[in-house]
């Protein structure tokens, strides 16, 4: 019995955000399905961790800060022929409306909008993406289906995101390259631990989540293995909910 | 940094509250205005005013506004 439709093998999937949370989580399980894998974060201690972690052979680490045009062009150099880019890179910000001048709305759009819409038009256009590639924006579902309180710079970064997914998905059909997004609810990650929100509170928030829990990368990672495996080969634009339920 | 300035940005925090009900030993979590989303405004401020990170926990673990002077003066 070998049939498995959410097979990656053959494929070669670039990861970025690899070094920790979802990023990670989603290159070890490609890693697992038979997939080549590509990853690159800033941390090269946290990155190499990942690496190590990869099951089978093949592999690839770059650090690179996908901020910078320099970062952009060394990725975009070394790779080729992608039949998966899972853009996970992204960060936080909890603020209340009054505070958020527009340097904090800088800080969050440049790493989660601008780079990874710049890395994703720099791989098109100069055709590093193989014909039946699919690419799969890590958005939310906050700014998407949700909004919570003081979370209006990171939801605004993410409907930019699901926006842009969608014209992705429409332009880029003709060249077979499909563009989906996932939109986690709140995933047990770095990215939400020692910040703004106390683990008192986290635990209070899980309580109102009708599976009663925060989603595990895991979760997220195999919607992403999904969207980037044949299974999935007529589904473009679509942004793939997965929360436990929250925002039904 | 003053404990009269950080009382004046604290208060412009709420809407509903009058000036006179917050001194520095108000027990501000009682106050019937205070919100979650307004305990994110206190980190905020601090950020912007004093240049001072808070974490939720720090909210957490104060109990009255001078609490609140002491850990931002003690953090710049």
């Amino acid at each position: 019995m070998n049939y498995n439709p959410f097979s990656l093998a053959g494929k070669m999937v670039f990861v970025t955000g690899a070094s920790s949370g979802i990023g990670r989580q989603t290159a070890i399980e490609c890693s697992k399905l038979g997939a080549k894998v590509i990853i690159t974060a800033r941390n090269e201690e946290r990155l190499q961790e990942t690496y190590n972690n990869l099951q089978g052979d093949g592999h690839s680490m770059v650090l690179a800060d996908l901020t910078t045009s320099e970062g952009l062009d060394n990725i975009v150099s070394v790779v080729s022929e992608l039949d998966g880019i899972v853009l996970c890179a992204g960060r936080a910000m909890t603020s209340p409306f009054q505070f958020n001048t527009r340097e904090k709305y800088d800080d969050v759009f440049n790493v989660n909008f601008f780079s990874p819409v710049e890395l994703l038009r720099l791989l098109v256009k100069k055709k590093k993406i193989a014909k039946g590639g699919s690419v799969v924006f890590v958005s939310s579902v906050g700014g998407v289906l949700g909004f919570t309180l003081g979370n209006s710079i990171y939801g605004a970064s993410k409907a930019a995101i699901n926006s842009t997914m969608k014209f992705c998905a429409r332009e880029l059909a003709p060249k077979k390259i499909r563009v989906n997004s996932v939109n986690p609810g709140m995933v047990n990650t770095p990215l939400i631990k020692g910040g703004t929100i106390s683990a008192e509170q986290h635990q209070a928030d899980m309580e109102r989540y009708p599976l009663k829990r925060y989603g595990e990368p895991e979760d997220i990672a195999h919607g992403i293995v999904y969207l980037l495996s044949d299974a999935s080969s007529w589904v473009t634009g679509h942004s793939l909910v997965i929360d436990g339920g929250i925002t039904i | 940094m003053e404990l009269k300035e950080f009382i004046e940005n604290f208060v412009a925090l709420f809407d509903e509250t009058d000036a006179s009900e917050i001194q520095a030993n108000t027990a501000f979590k009682e106050l019937d205005e205070w919100s979650s989303l307004i305990a994110l405004g206190v980190i905020a401020m601090a950020d912007e005013e004093y240049d001072v990170t808070l974490k939720g926990d720090d909210i957490r673990n104060s109990n009255t506004v001078e609490d609140l002077f002491n850990l931002i003066k003690s953090k710049k």
